[in-house]
């Protein structure tokens, strides 16, 4: 007997592979129902619809580069102090002290790929049709993922807290005080400080609420901290499952009828 | 204005050469290809020898990269077309026209472009012309940079993608016309998901890896001065996938390009598919069943998202000025902006001058015009829509759904039609009213 096999038929390896090497048919399904990663996918599946030239690959990338972020986020939290008096020099020692040090290039290039890559699922799926009945609200769960990516992609942007971030963040939020209603610099907020009570100021608006201050500070870094590495990445998490669990649901990949 | 930094340094040439190697083995491959499939000319010689030939002059051209120094090398992008290219045709008038003229020629030449020898063709064109334009320094200065370099692979995958779909649903209208199969009909099988879906899955997955760890090798994640709220930087950049957001600030105003209108993508977005009451075309690529569909979309996510973030990031230098591709991004570069109001047009005219006064009447009766116009544009122009051009999508979508679908038409054209009413007109608000932070 082979240490192959040995290992193989050991009671260890037998209670996490509840049955043969999928190199037959009957194992091949088993294998498919029996492995938690794998059952996401159903048994068997038509030959076009995961042809390449037609799928693009582009969701199962997004998450693959989702997953990848995650991974290189998690090694980056650990060098990584998210104050105004260290943002700065952690990140500048990660480039300038670790030897081969890529995983911020990583994080960095994957997170813009992913921004491409859910656009280039959405080009596809909208190209195809693939969001008729009965995948509506599949489509519309889809949105809200690519809006999340962005605002994770946005919350990270201000993180490693050189110019370019702060001012990349100063003018994506100096958009908040000019929401109607909400911001002191948008349309109708008078509405809310008549008689006396000034209900929506620069302490109070939109942008505060997004920043935690009236300008890019200390608070805004914390809340962004936070959003991007727990807050979001949740709330993806459970999209990301109703995504894939209702692409099963709806009818698998789109076909033709 | 002129610049210290030379043009072509050795290691440019160095990487042009192993660009136009690349080039070089592409053509190769496509040589082999037409030696197969392109038949002879007339007079017996194999078409694949234009293709032949022009590889080998790539190959030469990498040579030469890769041997001569930088003084005196002769192959860069002439001065007699950057100074004109720059000088004429780069402002965003023209840029936008012909992105638009661009997209109407991608539908409707759709059948010649998609052809694999013409967009072969194509590739290589602007392949070269890329080649040749990063023998500018301003142009290697913004294409060059770490952050920018996605935009660019975006660009052409973007471009591929798009491609693979005509392709697809040129071929697909043909078999629908012909009653044949569609594509996606045959070969159609039922296979097992392992091993047929997860070894495509799994290389992917170790392709992605590669390079992504190749792409961080090769590009240092850019790292700026410690941030300060005191030094500005100009320009002031929001993150790229939102410069076409930025773009639009241009033409509205915060409330309006910041605010409403993503939140308006957004939502029209998620209406699509309650909207869209066309059953066809679902599951497959096809273009005339649902022309109209298809159209919009490409013109929203083309000319209207993606050309507008190449403008933002590649185009807008200092102060929000337009720069060409190969100009320095001058500070001091002065743009005359003299926009006026409509309301000032309107009353002007009149002869009666712009009613003054800062009382709610007084500004209601100022921008009247305004106001009547953009009530006409959101609420009359549907129903008149509705019974006539639009007149069997109304029939079939019933009210609320055919108001939904009018007004996110109409948000959609807001921009194009802004930006032509400025070009035109130097107009600048429809409705201006500062005093209530309400400008359209």
């Amino acid at each position: 007997m082979s240490v192959g096999d040995y290992i193989r038929n050991s009671q260890i390896w037998k209670s996490v592979f509840r049955h043969p090497a999928p190199t037959d048919r009957r194992n091949r399904v088993v294998v498919m129902l029996t492995n938690f990663f794998l059952h996401l996918h159903p048994v068997s599946i038509k030959q076009q619809g995961i042809a390449l030239s037609y799928t693009w690959c582009m969701g199962g990338i997004t998450f693959f580069l989702f997953l990848v972020e995650a991974i290189t986020g998690v090694l980056l939290m650990f060098y990584y102090r998210p104050t105004l008096e260290w943002a700065f020099y952690d990140i500048q020692a990660l480039r300038d002290v670790q030897t081969l040090g890529i995983m911020r290039e990583i994080h960095r290039w994957g997170a813009h790929a992913m921004v491409i890559t859910v656009w280039l699922h959405m080009y596809r799926v909208f190209l195809t049709g693939s969001y008729k009945p009965p995948r509506e609200f599949n489509w519309v769960i889809g949105v809200l993922l690519l809006v999340l990516t962005l605002l994770l992609s946005f919350t990270g942007y201000l993180l490693p807290w050189d110019q370019l971030a702060i001012w990349a963040i100063t003018v994506g939020s100096n958009m908040a005080k000019a929401t109607p209603f909400l911001g002191v610099e948008g349309p109708g907020f008078q509405v809310f400080n008549t008689s006396g009570y000034e209900l929506i100021t620069n302490a109070s608006d939109a942008k505060f609420l997004l920043l935690g201050g009236r300008f890019v500070g200390e608070a805004t870094l914390n809340r962004f901290y936070i959003l991007h590495c727990v807050a979001i990445p949740l709330v993806v998490s459970l999209l990301i499952a109703i995504h894939f669990w209702r692409v099963r649901k709806d009818g698998g990949i789109s076909q033709p009828l | 204005m002129l610049n210290a930094h030379p043009d072509l340094t050795a290691s440019v040439l160095i990487g042009l050469g192993w660009y136009y190697l690349l080039l070089f083995f592409m053509n190769l491959a496509w040589t082999v290809r037409s030696y197969r499939e392109d038949g002879e000319f007339s007079n017996g010689v194999p078409r694949a020898a234009v293709w032949a030939t022009y590889a080998s002059i790539l190959m030469m051209v990498s040579a030469y990269h890769f041997t001569y120094p930088p003084e005196g090398f002769l192959i860069s992008m002439p001065s007699a077309f950057k100074d004109p290219f720059d000088r004429y045709f780069s402002n965003p008038v023209l840029y936008f026209v012909l992105s638009i003229l661009g997209f109407w020629g991608m539908i409707s030449l759709r059948e010649w472009w998609t052809k694999p020898k013409v967009s072969w063709v194509l590739l290589n064109v602007s392949l070269i012309f890329m080649g040749l334009s990063l023998t500018d320094y301003d142009f290697r200065q913004i294409v060059g940079k770490p952050d920018n370099v996605p935009i660019v692979a975006m660009l052409f995958i973007v471009a591929f993608c798009t491609w693979i779909y005509f392709r697809r649903a040129v071929d697909n209208d043909r078999r629908i016309e012909e009653g044949r199969p569609l594509f996606e009909q045959e070969n159609n099988e039922k296979v097992l998901v392992w091993p047929d879906l997860v070894y495509t899955e799994l290389i992917c997955m170790v392709v992605l890896t590669a390079v992504l760890i190749f792409w961080g090798i090769a590009l240092k994640a850019p790292l700026e001065e410690p941030g300060s709220s005191v030094k500005t930087p100009n320009p002031s950049k929001a993150p790229w996938y939102f410069l076409g957001l930025q773009e639009m600030l241009v033409y509205f105003d915060p409330w309006l390009a910041g605010v409403v209108l993503p939140s308006i993508i957004l939502g029209g977005l998620m209406a699509v598919p309650y909207i869209d009451f066309n059953k066809r075309g679902n599951g497959y690529y096809c273009f005339k069943d649902r022309a109209f569909a298809v159209s919009t979309f490409l013109f929203g996510f083309l000319p209207l998202w993606v050309a507008l973030i190449v403008l933002g990031t590649f185009l807008r230098g200092p102060n929000w000025n337009f720069f060409g591709i190969y100009e320095y991004w001058d500070v001091h570069k002065v743009e005359a902006a003299n926009n006026v109001n409509l309301s000032e047009f309107f009353w002007d005219g009149l002869g009666s001058g712009v009613p003054k006064g800062t009382t709610v009447d007084r500004i209601l009766l100022r921008e009247l015009p305004g106001i009547l116009l953009i009530i006409g544009y959101f609420a009359v122009l549907p129903p008149i829509m509705g019974i006539t051009v639009l007149r069997t999508y109304f029939a079939r979508m019933g009210v609320l759904r055919f108001l939904v679908f009018s007004n996110l038409i109409l948000w959609m054209a807001i921009l194009p039609i802004k930006m032509l009413l400025r070009w035109a007109f130097s107009l600048k608000y429809i409705v201006g009213i500062p005093e209530w932070f309400f400008n359209i």
